[in-house]
C-alpha cells in the first residue's frame, strides 16, 4: 500500500500543494497523533537519519516542536541557532547551504527572516528542506496543524468560515493558512486594522472585514495572529491599547456571536493585546490542542519527505512481497 | 587623421533626425560623415575599407543616457574599459556613467577621471554625469560649472532620489547656467523604505515588501512641477509606471522642460519575473504590471518618454546569490537593450525601426546635447549597424562586461549588433 | 510457465478455519485470562476481530482486542518511495505480564512480524506473544515461526497470496497466483 501522492523533496509553503497532498499530510498526522500518547514515545522510523534545525530566527516552540517529531521518529538532530555559529559572523546562506551539504545531511529544517530564504535552500541542496517560517511569506506546518486542529472539532474543512484576525500583512501563517483553507474549501475572511493588510488582499480570494463585532457574527473559528510589538514602533497602529479596545477578541464581543466560536492562536500570545485572558483559557480555545497537534502534523511531514530512495529500491527488490 | 576612410554599403540607412530611410551607402572620411546615398563606385586616394552591409540597419549610433560603470570603488564588478567595451558590443556609441561611484563622482577630478580612462579603453565614449549633492548626500549642492567644465554633461544623485524639494529646486536653477539636465531617480524614500519589489498581489503572496506605483509618481510630479516652477530640464530616469506616463504627459503637454527615459526591462517583462524569487528580476524601480508595460510602450511610441536608457548595473555573482530581499537591485542591460526592444517593441508591432533609433540614438544624444545621434554630412561618424531579425540565445558568460546579472538568460531574441563605429574607426565588429 | 489463480479457502472455509484457531488460541493460552489478541494492520485487525469474537462466543468472556500498524517499524522504509500509508495503531491496554497473540493475514519472510515484535516491546513487556496467521507460505527470511496456523501452502517467490475479507473486498476468500514452491 502505498500513499496516492507524494510530497515531492520538500515543503516549502500550501500555497503549491494540492488538496490531496494536504489531505495526505493531515491524514499521516492522524495516527501519529497516538505515538506522543505511549509510554515510550518513539518509533524507529527515522533511525540514521541526520537533520538540522536551521534557525536564523529565535523561535522557541517550533524549533521544540520540530525537535520532538525528529526524536520521536528516531532521527538524529542537530540544532543551529543563529546566536554561536558562523551564521552570525556573516556567512551567506549560500555557504551554509554548501557546508551542510558536504555534512551529508539528509533533511534541513529552516526558519529564517527573509522570505524565499527556504526555496533559496531548496534550490541549492539535494536534502529535504522544510520551510519553519520565512519572512513574512509561509509557515506551512503552522498552517496544517491549525487545518488538523480545526478538523479534529469540526470533523471537516470544506464550508468552514475562518477568519484570520489581526497582522496579516507581516504574517506567514496568515498566509499558509489561507491557501490550505481555500484549497480544503473553507471559506476564509481577514480582519484587522487596514494598514496591516496588504493593501492586494481581496485578490487573496478572501472576504475582508473591517470590524472584529462582524467576523465574529460571521466565523465558526478564529484564528487570531500575534501582534509583534514592533508593529506600534513602525507606525502600522496608535497603541496596544487601541488595538485591544477595537481589535482584540474579548469574552464580552463573542458572547454577542449566534454560536460559540472556536478560538485559535498560533502563539505566543500576547494577553490583553489581540486575545483576552478569558478567551485563551475558556472553553471555545484550542491553542493547547494546536501545540499537541503541531508534533503530530511535522512528524507526519518528516515522514513523508524522508527516505524514498531509489537506488536502495533496487537492491531490495523481492524482499517487502508477501 | 590615420583613421582609413570607410564605406558602408548598401544597408538600410536609418536616420530620425532627418527623416532617412532607404537602401544605400554611408562614406566615412576622416571620422566624419562625407556621404550617404547611392554612391556609386567610390575613387579617392589613401585606404578605404568597404563593408557590405545588405540586409543591416545603418543608423546613428546609440547613446546611453544612464548606465553605472562601478569605477571607481568596484572595480572588480565592472570598469570603464569592461563597461565601454559592453557598450561598443552593444551598438552604444556613447554611454553616460552615473556618479553613484566610490567615491562619488561629485568634482572636476573625480570627472576627469572617467574621461581619461574612457579614452585609454578606445571603445565606446562615456560621457560622465556628476552629482547633485556632494557624495550624494542630498544636503550641499556639488560644484556643477567645475564638473561641466571637465566634461561633465548633466547631473544626477542616481541610485538615490533627491529628497530635499528644496536642494532639488535648488539644482534645477542652478543647472540652468550651463545648460545641462537635473536627471532624478524618482522615489519617495519613505514610501519605498526597504521594498524589494513592486507593490501587488505578488508581492503579498510572496511575503516581499513591496514599493507602490506611486513612490515613483509622487516625486516624478514634485520635479515636473519644479520644473515649472524654476524652467530648468528636469529628466527623469527609468520611468516605471502608467501614472507617471500620464504626469509627464500633463507635464508635456504644458510645455514644461521635461525629458523622460524608459529601460527596456520595464517594457519587456513585468513583476511575475520575481516567482520563484528570481533576484535577476531585481531591480530599482521594479518591475512593474502589464498594464504599466503597455502604457509605456504607447508612452516610448507617442514620445511622452524621450528616450530608452538601460540602467547598465552589473553585480558581482555572489551578490544576488542570496535571499532576494538582501539581493542588490539591477541588471546589465548595454548587451541586450537592442534586442530586447526590438524584440518587444519593434517585432511585436509597437513602434518601427526608424522610431527605435530615435528613441535609442538620436533623441538622447539631442536632449543630453551629446555629439553623434545624426547621420548628417559633416556630422561626427557615431555609427551602428545591425540586423533587427537575427535570433541569439542570451548567455551571459558570452558579455563583455564582468556583470552576468540579467534576467534574460536563456531567452532567444531577435537583433544582433554588425558593427559599432565611433568617429569613423571600427570599435566592434561582429564575430562571423 | 504460466500463472493461475487457484482458491485456497472459500468463505465458509475461511471461516471454520478461523474458529478453529480461536480454539487453538485459547488452548494455547491454557484459557483466556491474561489474553490480548493483536490484529496487524491492515487484514490481519479484521482476521483478529473475528478470532476474538469467536472467543467470546464460546467462552461468554471479553477478550481485549488491539490494532497495530508496523508501517513506522518496517525495515525497508529507507527504499521504499512513496512512502506507505500510515493506518491507525489501537492498543490502549498496558500489555505487562499478558499473553500478547499476534493475527495476521499471511506469513512470508517474516519481516512483518518482526517490526510488529520490535513495536510490542515498545509499549511493554508482555508475559509471552504467540503468532496466529492464517496463511503460512514458507519462504522465511528471519527465525520467525507461528503457533497457530489456518492453513499451509506452499509457494514459489514470484507467486502471491491474496487474503479477502468482507469488511474490505466484499467478500471472505483466500487465492493464490503462480507457481508451487518447494
Amino acid at each position: 500500500m502505498t500513499a496516492s501522492e507524494s510530497l515531492g523533496k520538500d515543503l516549502l509553503g500550501l500555497e503549491h500543494l494540492s488538496s490531496d497532498q494536504i489531505r495526505l499530510i493531515l491524514d499521516t498526522a492522524e495516527p501519529f497523533k497516538e505515538i506522543s500518547e505511549r509510554a515510550i514515545k518513539k518509533v524507529p522510523t527515522l533511525r540514521g537519519s541526520t537533520i538540522v534545525n536551521l534557525f536564523f530566527e529565535a523561535s522557541t516552540r517550533t524549533r521544540i516542536s520540530f525537535e520532538f517529531a525528529e526524536k520521536r521518529l528516531s532521527a538524529d538532530s542537530v540544532n543551529v541557532a543563529s546566536t554561536g555559529s558562523s551564521v552570525s559572523k556573516g556567512e551567506t546562506l549560500v555557504d551554509t547551504a554548501r557546508n551542510l551539504e558536504a555534512m551529508r545531511i539528509d533533511m534541513v529544517v529552516i526558519r529564517h527572516g527573509a522570505s524565499g530564504a527556504a526555496q533559496f535552500l531548496a534550490e541549492r541542496i539535494e536534502s529535504n528542506v522544510i520551510n519553519a517560517g520565512d519572512g513574512t511569506h509561509e509557515h506551512p506546518t503552522q498552517g496544517l496543524l491549525d487545518m488538523l486542529t480545526l478538523r479534529d472539532r469540526f470533523k471537516r474543512l470544506a464550508g468552514l468560515r475562518v477568519c484570520i484576525c489581526g497582522d496579516v500583512l507581516h504574517s506567514r501563517v496568515a498566509r499558509s493558512n489561507i491557501w490550505g483553507l481555500q484549497k480544503m474549501g473553507a471559506e476564509v475572511a481577514v480582519c484587522g486594522p487596514r494598514s496591516l493588510l496588504p493593501n492586494a488582499i481581496a485578490e487573496f480570494g478572501v472576504t475582508v472585514f473591517e470590524r472584529i463585532e462582524d467576523a465574529i457574527q460571521w466565523a465558526d473559528a478564529l484564528n487570531i495572529l500575534r501582534l509583534q510589538l514592533e508593529r506600534m514602533q513602525g507606525g502600522y497602529i496608535p497603541s496596544l491599547r487601541e488595538y485591544n479596545r477595537v481589535f482584540g477578541v474579548s469574552r464580552e464581543r463573542l458572547e454577542r456571536a449566534p454560536k460559540d466560536i472556536l478560538i485559535l492562536h498560533p502563539g505566543p500570545m500576547n494577553r490583553g493585546v489581540e486575545i483576552d485572558s478569558d478567551v485563551a483559557d475558556g472553553p471555545h480555545s484550542v491553542i493547547l490542542n494546536q501545540v499537541t497537534n503541531g508534533v503530530a502534523v511535522r512528524m507526519a511531514v518528516l515522514y513523508l519527505l524522508a527516505g524514498g530512495r531509489p537506488e536502495l529500491a533496487e537492491a531490495a527488490k523481492g524482499g517487502g512481497a508477501r | 587623421m590615420s583613421t582609413p576612410a570607410l564605406l558602408l554599403r548598401g544597408g538600410r540607412l536609418v536616420d530620425p533626425s532627418q527623416g532617412l530611410n532607404e537602401i544605400g551607402d554611408l562614406l566615412i572620411v576622416n571620422g566624419l560623415i562625407e556621404g550617404s546615398g547611392h554612391l556609386g563606385e567610390i575613387r579617392r586616394d589613401g585606404a578605404l575599407e568597404t563593408i557590405d552591409c545588405a540586409g543591416q540597419v545603418v543608423s546613428p549610433g546609440f547613446v546611453d543616457v544612464h548606465c553605472h560603470l562601478r569605477e571607481p570603488g568596484r572595480e572588480a564588478v565592472e570598469t570603464i574599459v569592461t563597461g565601454a567595451r559592453a557598450a561598443a558590443a552593444g551598438g552604444f556609441t556613447a554611454v553616460c556613467a552615473m556618479p553613484n561611484t566610490d567615491p562619488v563622482t561629485d568634482n572636476q577630478a573625480a570627472v576627469g577621471f572617467i574621461i581619461r580612462q574612457a579614452q585609454r579603453a578606445g571603445a565606446a565614449r562615456v560621457y560622465p554625469i556628476g552629482a547633485i549633492s556632494i557624495g550624494q548626500m542630498g544636503q550641499t549642492l556639488a560644484e556643477f560649472g567645475e564638473m561641466v567644465g571637465a566634461g561633465a554633461v548633466a547631473v544626477s544623485d542616481d541610485g538615490k532620489p533627491v529628497v530635499s524639494a528644496q536642494l532639488m529646486r535648488t539644482a534645477l536653477e542652478y543647472a540652468r547656467t550651463f545648460g545641462i539636465p537635473v536627471a532624478d531617480h524618482c522615489e519617495e524614500p519613505t514610501l519605498a523604505a526597504n521594498g524589494a519589489m513592486n507593490e501587488g498581489i505578488i508581492s503579498a503572496r510572496l511575503g516581499l515588501r513591496g514599493i507602490p506605483a506611486e513612490a515613483e509618481e509622487i516625486m516624478a510630479i514634485r520635479d515636473i512641477l519644479l520644473a515649472r516652477l524654476t524652467g530648468g530640464h528636469i529628466h527623469l530616469c527609468h520611468m516605471s509606471t502608467k501614472g507617471s506616463v500620464e504626469l509627464i504627459r500633463w507635464g508635456k503637454d504644458r510645455h514644461i522642460n521635461v525629458t523622460a527615459e524608459v529601460c527596456p526591462h520595464h517594457l519587456s517583462l513585468t513583476e511575475e519575473a520575481v516567482e520563484g524569487y528570481d533576484t535577476n528580476a531585481k531591480m530599482n524601480p521594479p518591475l512593474r504590471t502589464a498594464a504599466d508595460v503597455a502604457a509605456l510602450q504607447e508612452a516610448v511610441k507617442d514620445g511622452t518618454i524621450d528616450v530608452i536608457a538601460t540602467d547598465h548595473a552589473p553585480h558581482h555573482y555572489d551578490e544576488k546569490e542570496r535571499e532576494f530581499a538582501d539581493a542588490p537591485n539591477g541588471i546589465v542591460g548595454l548587451e541586450t537593450a537592442l534586442a530586447v526592444n526590438l524584440t518587444w517593441l519593434v517585432h511585436r508591432g509597437v513602434i518601427d525601426v526608424p522610431m527605435l533609433v530615435e528613441r535609442m540614438a538620436c533623441a538622447p544624444a539631442r536632449i543630453f546635447k551629446l555629439p553623434g545621434g545624426t547621420l548628417r554630412r559633416g556630422s561626427v561618424a557615431d555609427v551602428t549597424v545591425f540586423d533587427p531579425d537575427a535570433p541569439w540565445t542570451v548567455d551571459p558568460a558570452r558579455f563583455r562586461s564582468k556583470g552576468r546579472n540579467t534576467p534574460y538568460a536563456g531567452h532567444t531574441l531577435r537583433g544582433l549588433v554588425g558593427l559599432t563605429v565611433v568617429e569613423g574607426r571600427v570599435i566592434h565588429r561582429r564575430e562571423q | 510457465m504460466t500463472d493461475h489463480q487457484s482458491t485456497i479457502l472459500d468463505g465458509r472455509a475461511m471461516d471454520r478455519t478461523l474458529r478453529r484457531m480461536a480454539d487453538e488460541i485459547v488452548e494455547l493460552n491454557d484459557g483466556t485470562d491474561d489474553l490480548i489478541i493483536v490484529g496487524i494492520q491492515r487484514r490481519g485487525v479484521q482476521l483478529a476481530a473475528r478470532i476474538v469474537s469467536s472467543i467470546n462466543e464460546r467462552e461468554g468472556v471479553d477478550v481485549p482486542n488491539g490494532a497495530l500498524d508496523i508501517t513506522l517499524y518496517r525495515d525497508d522504509l529507507q527504499t521504499v518511495g512513496p512512502r506507505p500509508v500510515v493506518g491507525p495503531t489501537n492498543l490502549p491496554w498496558a500489555i505487562d505480564g499478558k499473553c500478547v497473540v499476534i493475527v495476521d493475514d499471511v506469513l512470508y519472510t517474516g519481516r512483518t512480524v518482526r517490526a510488529a515484535l520490535d513495536e510490542l516491546a515498545d509499549f511493554g513487556r508482555a508475559r509471552r506473544i504467540a503468532l496466529a496467521v492464517l496463511i503460512d507460505r514458507g519462504g522465511r527470511e528471519l527465525p520467525i515461526q507461528p503457533d497457530v496456523v489456518g492453513k499451509t501452502v506452499k509457494l514459489a517467490s514470484g507467486g502471491r497470496v491474496d487474503v479477502m475479507v468482507k469488511e474490505l473486498d466484499d467478500r471472505d476468500a483466500v487465492t493464490m497466483t503462480g507457481a508451487e514452491g518447494k
